[in-house]
């Protein structure tokens, strides 16, 4: 018979994913000091991601600081466990625990559910950075081990959300009421706003408004267009289109805040 | 639970003019005290040492200027010009005397000095020779600590040149029953003197210096009291002149009695503090728990309603202003170790009551609250924390953290209470603990602790081991042996051990014949009338008279330490890459790398004498010849690319810092070669010596004089700071530095851990990141970790207050045990503070 505290000889802690990075004391996701675990392979090849590492499964090498780097490691839920708890001190202090981010992580049903399982039983605190394009039964099995899910919403227009994600978002609504009205989460809405694509004050306005129905959700964190994620593409050999784009003055950024605001949600720039 | 009033006060005019004056021009040397010193002395001669001392203090008090600074409400200056120092040539004087044309244009803490005064100063020194305290250490110490000395395996410079201090008195105890309840105590210890007692001389001499003394410092505050008055007199603004009358008044009452409102206890206070500075010119006079000595007399006017709040603030920020008024020349290489005309005067809030309940109060909060409006580098402001602390106050603390000082320090309760205890300190008084100095702990008012009584560099010890113990060409160390004939690294780590043990056992001696060089030279009345038991055992601190002893030098260099050891065995004897010959060649050539200039001009004039002594005279040409190849290290491409691949190695091993169990319970070990030494050896005033860790800022200096180490760090460079990872080596982030960090034996180091962080100001934004903020030191203090410290700077900003120190005057940074102007700091000392590894948030 397993020891109850055994934890470790548990079937789901042997279940293998693909990651491509861990980093500690991140304070911008989820409440508390947390740990964010990348896992890589994403549906949407959104313009403006500052991960592209995070976005193709498969591994590749990336150039970073004059070295080539290999990006994407299998690892088992324990491996990463070992990892995440050696932070347990902070978490306990902070309200803090685990972050499961990008890449999407609703891609690896057969191993980020198991992780989120495991933080539970040593009883740190679980969240997941998505972008909710997933089947609603993935979702189901990930709902039971989550403290937070924060899920971007990108824009109302789905051609639009298209022509620059390349898929719709139909879907991605559909999952924000689903896990609202679950009542399993606590469900944060988060929109990067990108000039071009969604920064202005009524494209920002309607996502807000939205966000203000979904039953539960009362924060919306608004993230301004960076380009730090630009560097990446040139270390994967691959065009970034947004060069052109300048990041927008904080006049700007706050008139986008005050547009969000009118739906009533508590709004703030950042995570 | 309890509620505090956590409300923002504004500052003031009044004390934004204060701090204006305060840096209206160059610090100056005056010669009052040495002048009023000398005089005293050549008339005492036959007297026995503690009557002259007292008589000597009493001579100064009387006749020493006084001035009152415009707009304080606070009087007692040392000085007549702000931010200026006296000097002291009963510790040592040689080094100013050759330094009196140069100390205002050296780089670290410049003074200025008047041709009146230099002249004074050359004309009063020839009475000091061979009276001094440094000099009568030097004839106890032995021939071999002299000489480990002056190859720089330690440096006791601090108290070998200077006075101890490092001390915190019974303030309280003052502040209740003044110097004439003091006396009174005295003269009942005296009645029961009988000439034919074993001790009378001594225990006679010395309480009738303290009452002397005492009296001194009453006849101080008179002449406040009528310069007060007089200038209220002559006082054409109304509201000053009251002012002034009150002054007159206070000065009249304290120290003399007991205080009976906030604004006497204040008073009375600041007497006290800075004529401890004019007995002696030991530094770290720290006030300790002024937030529960001084309590009693807020909440008795509070309650009342003879006090606002508002002016209680005020008043706060008048004492932390004079604390930055006082001042201290040090020697040129001294001055480099402390820089940034730092007395260390450690200021503590929170923590616990000796019962063990939580000790904080509203005024901890105007404690926060006046280094907010200040931003000054005094008080060093500790606030100790234990799982108790309110949230309230440890966000506070976070706040002020923020404004990016420094300041406060942290302190971990929880650690350093069992340590103190664990060295024979009650548990009543471990709780009642107060910081010293930098960070070093002790029983509030009952302690000599000599903290920081040397610096103790771990790295000297390990070249002599790849030496045989020759340092520049003398036998200085142990002979452990040929390190190319070492077959096992236990057989290297042996040796290592052994020229660590016999360094400490020099610094040992050279400590305790420090000791009883101030124990006959300078014994202090004073400051002795207010540690307890002195009085009672008829005493000074320095003869034994405190109930605790301790002697605290302080080792540093662990993360080199350990990433150097564990090079060696992973790479020389568990993988056999290198050769033991190979890394010591590269260790002797810096790894091929030019050495820096001053280093370079360094090596050039060894080379230049050694020949020179050997009959070898050379040319100016082939000096220079010398000294760039110094400069420009190893030339052969081939040799150069081993260095290379050598240092590569090194950089691919696992590092301490990274919250790696292997590295750092090896560290721990490396740590325990220092602190489970150290604490065999015994002090002439009964008690024991024990480590701290911690640099101050030697780790700067002290890193000029030592060679590369097998950390890869390069010669003459910094040694790492405090008790943190080497700059840059800790790759995984805050809590990966701090988890690897508490994994040394903090408890075992009772006489202070440092450990420095740099965050960025974003890391602190908005209340969740104050709490973040505040859940990480706590996360830390959970695993037992000691101390912790914050620089909240950006990086760009360090650059450019490099560029334009003019437009950062009043920038404030934290150096190791306490915060400094930034732009008054050597330029190396800046580079370290830049390149010590920031911690941002992970985006």
């Amino acid at each position: 018979m397993l020891n109850e505290l055994d934890y470790y000889n548990f079937d789901y802690y042997s279940a293998r994913g693909r990651i491509f990075d861990i980093q500690k004391y991140s304070i911008h996701d989820g409440p508390g000091i947390r740990t964010i675990v990348f896992l890589k392979g994403c549906a949407l090849r959104c313009r403006w991601c500052c991960n592209p590492e995070s976005q193709s499964f498969e591994v590749e090498q990336m150039m970073f600081e004059g070295k080539k780097k290999t990006m994407g490691l299998d690892v088992t839920v324990a491996e990463v466990l070992d990892i995440v708890r050696e932070d347990m001190f902070y978490y306990r202090r902070s309200g803090g625990g685990m972050t499961l981010s990008g890449g999407e992580s609703l891609l690896q049903p057969n191993f980020a559910p198991q992780l989120l399982r495991a933080c539970h039983d040593f009883d740190i605190n679980t969240a997941i950075e998505t972008t909710g394009f997933a089947k609603w039964e993935t979702i189901e099995k990930y709902l039971p081990h989550l403290d937070h899910v924060l899920m971007d919403i990108k824009h109302m227009d789905s051609a639009k959300h298209k022509a620059f994600t390349t898929q719709p978002n139909e879907l991605i609504l559909e999952n924000a009421r689903k896990i609202a009205e679950s009542g399993m989460v606590n469900l944060v809405i988060r929109v990067p706003m990108i000039p071009t694509f969604n920064a202005t004050p009524e494209e920002i306005r309607q996502i807000a408004e939205f966000a203000a129905t979904l039953p539960g959700v009362e924060r919306l964190h608004l993230l301004p267009y960076h380009r730090l994620g630009q560097g990446k593409y040139e270390g994967l050999g691959r065009d970034y289109t947004m060069s052109h784009i300048e990041p927008m003055p904080n006049e700007y950024v706050q008139r986008l805040l005050q547009a969000a605001q009118h739906s009533g949600l508590k709004c703030q720039i950042g995570g | 639970m309890r509620k505090f009033n956590t409300t923002d006060l504004p500052m003031t005019d009044r004390i934004r003019k204060l701090l204006d004056d305060l840096f209206a021009k160059m610090p100056e040397i005056e010669t009052d005290r040495a002048v009023l010193l000398t005089e005293s002395y050549k008339q005492t001669e036959d007297k026995p040492i503690i009557m002259r001392r007292a008589l000597a203090f009493e001579h100064i008090l009387e006749n020493i200027p006084i001035t009152i600074r415009d707009g304080e409400l606070i009087v007692g200056s040392a000085t007549k010009s702000p931010r200026s120092c006296q000097v002291f040539p009963e510790y040592s004087y040689e080094w100013l005397e050759g330094e009196l044309d140069t100390v205002e244009f050296r780089e670290a803490d410049p003074f200025h000095i008047s041709e009146e005064n230099k002249r004074i100063l050359r004309e009063t020194y020839p009475y000091w020779k061979g009276k001094t305290t440094s000099e009568l250490a030097t004839a106890y110490m032995a021939p071999e600590a002299i000489l480990a000395i002056d190859h720089n395996m330690f440096t006791p410079g601090n108290y070998f040149y200077n006075g101890v201090g490092h001390v915190t008195v019974d303030y309280g105890k003052i502040l209740k029953i003044g110097y004439k309840g003091l006396i009174a105590e005295v003269q009942a210890e005296l009645d029961k003197c009988n000439v034919y007692d074993g001790d009378y001389a001594k225990r006679h001499e010395f309480l009738e210096a303290v009452i002397i003394s005492c009296k001194a410092v009453i006849t101080y505050a008179r002449r406040y009291a009528k310069l007060a008055y007089d200038t209220a007199q002559k006082c054409t603004d109304p509201q000053r002149k009251q002012e002034l009358l009150l002054i007159a008044k206070n000065c009249a009452t304290v120290p003399e009695n007991g205080a009976t409102t906030f604004y006497e206890a204040c008073q009375s206070f600041w007497f006290i503090q800075m004529l401890i500075q004019m007995e002696s010119s030991g530094h770290s006079i720290s006030p300790g728990r002024f937030d529960q000595y001084m309590y009693p007399y807020y909440e008795a006017d509070i309650n009342k309603g003879i006090l606002t709040r508002e002016f209680a603030q005020e008043l706060i920020d008048c004492i932390w202003v004079k604390l930055n008024d006082l001042n201290k020349v040090r020697d040129a290489a001294s001055a480099e170790g402390f820089a940034g005309y730092s007395l260390f005067q450690n200021l503590c809030a929170g923590g616990q009551t000796k019962e063990g309940l939580d000790a904080t109060n509203d005024l901890s909060f105007l404690c926060i609250q006046a280094s907010m409006h200040t931003r000054m580098p005094a008080p060093s402001f500790s606030v100790r924390i234990w799982n108790g602390t309110p949230d309230e106050f440890i966000i506070k603390c976070a706040e002020l953290t923020r404004t990016g000082i420094g300041l406060p320090a942290y302190y971990n309760d929880e650690v350093i209470i069992p340590a103190l205890m664990s060295r024979g300190v009650s548990i009543e008084d471990a709780r009642d603990y107060n910081i010293i100095g930098c960070v070093e702990p002790q029983a509030s008012h009952k302690t000599e602790g000599w903290h920081d009584a040397a610096f103790f560099n771990m790295c000297r010890p390990l070249e002599l081991v790849f030496s045989n113990g020759v340092d520049k060409g003398v036998q200085v160390g142990l002979q452990t042996g040929d390190v190319l004939q070492m077959r096992t690294f236990d057989e290297f780590y042996d040796a290592y051990k052994a020229q660590m043990k016999y360094m400490i056992r020099m610094m040992v001696n050279a400590n305790n014949s420090i000791d009883v060089a101030h124990a006959e030279r300078c014994p202090l009345p004073f400051l002795s009338s207010m540690v307890d038991d002195c009085i009672k055992r008829g005493k000074t601190v320095q003869e034994g008279g405190a109930i605790y002893n301790f002697t605290g030098p302080q080792g540093f260099g662990i993360a080199n330490m350990t990433d150097g050891l564990y090079a060696i065995k992973t790479l020389v004897f568990e993988k056999r890459l290198v050769s033991m010959a190979d890394f010591k060649d590269a260790l002797i050539h810096n790894y091929g790398r030019g050495l820096t200039p001053k280093a370079a001009a360094i090596a050039t004039r060894e080379v230049v004498d050694n020949l020179a002594a050997a009959g070898k005279p050379v040319s100016k040409a082939q000096v220079e010849e010398i000294c760039r190849m110094f400069l420009a290290g190893t030339q052969d491409r081939q040799q150069l690319a081993k260095y290379d691949k050598l240092l590569e190695m090194i950089e691919d091993l696992p590092k301490y810092g990274n919250d790696i169990e292997e590295i750092d319970l090896f560290a721990r070990d490396v740590a325990y070669v220092y602190t489970k030494e150290l604490q065999n050896y015994k002090n002439p005033r009964g008690g024991i010596f024990h480590a701290g860790l911690y640099p101050v800022s030697a780790n700067v200096p002290l890193g000029e004089q030592t060679g590369a180490t097998p950390d890869g760090r390069l010669a003459n460079t910094p040694i790492a700071d405090g008790v943190g990872p080497r700059s840059g080596s800790d790759k995984k982030g805050p809590t990966a530095a701090a988890n690897s960090v508490a994994r040394l034996d903090h408890g075992i180091a009772s006489n202070g851990t440092l450990y420095n962080q740099k965050f960025h100001p974003s890391a602190l934004s908005g209340m969740e990141g104050l709490k973040d903020f505040a859940s990480y030191i706590r996360a830390y203090f959970d695993q037992k970790g000691m101390h912790m410290q914050f620089n909240v700077v950006s990086r760009e900003t360090l650059l450019d207050a490099q560029a334009h120190p003019e437009k950062y005057k009043s920038l404030v940074v934290r150096v190791a045990g306490y915060s400094a102007l930034f732009t008054t700091l050597s330029r190396s000392l800046q580079d370290d503070i830049i390149n010590r590894t920031e911690q941002a948030f992970n985006a």
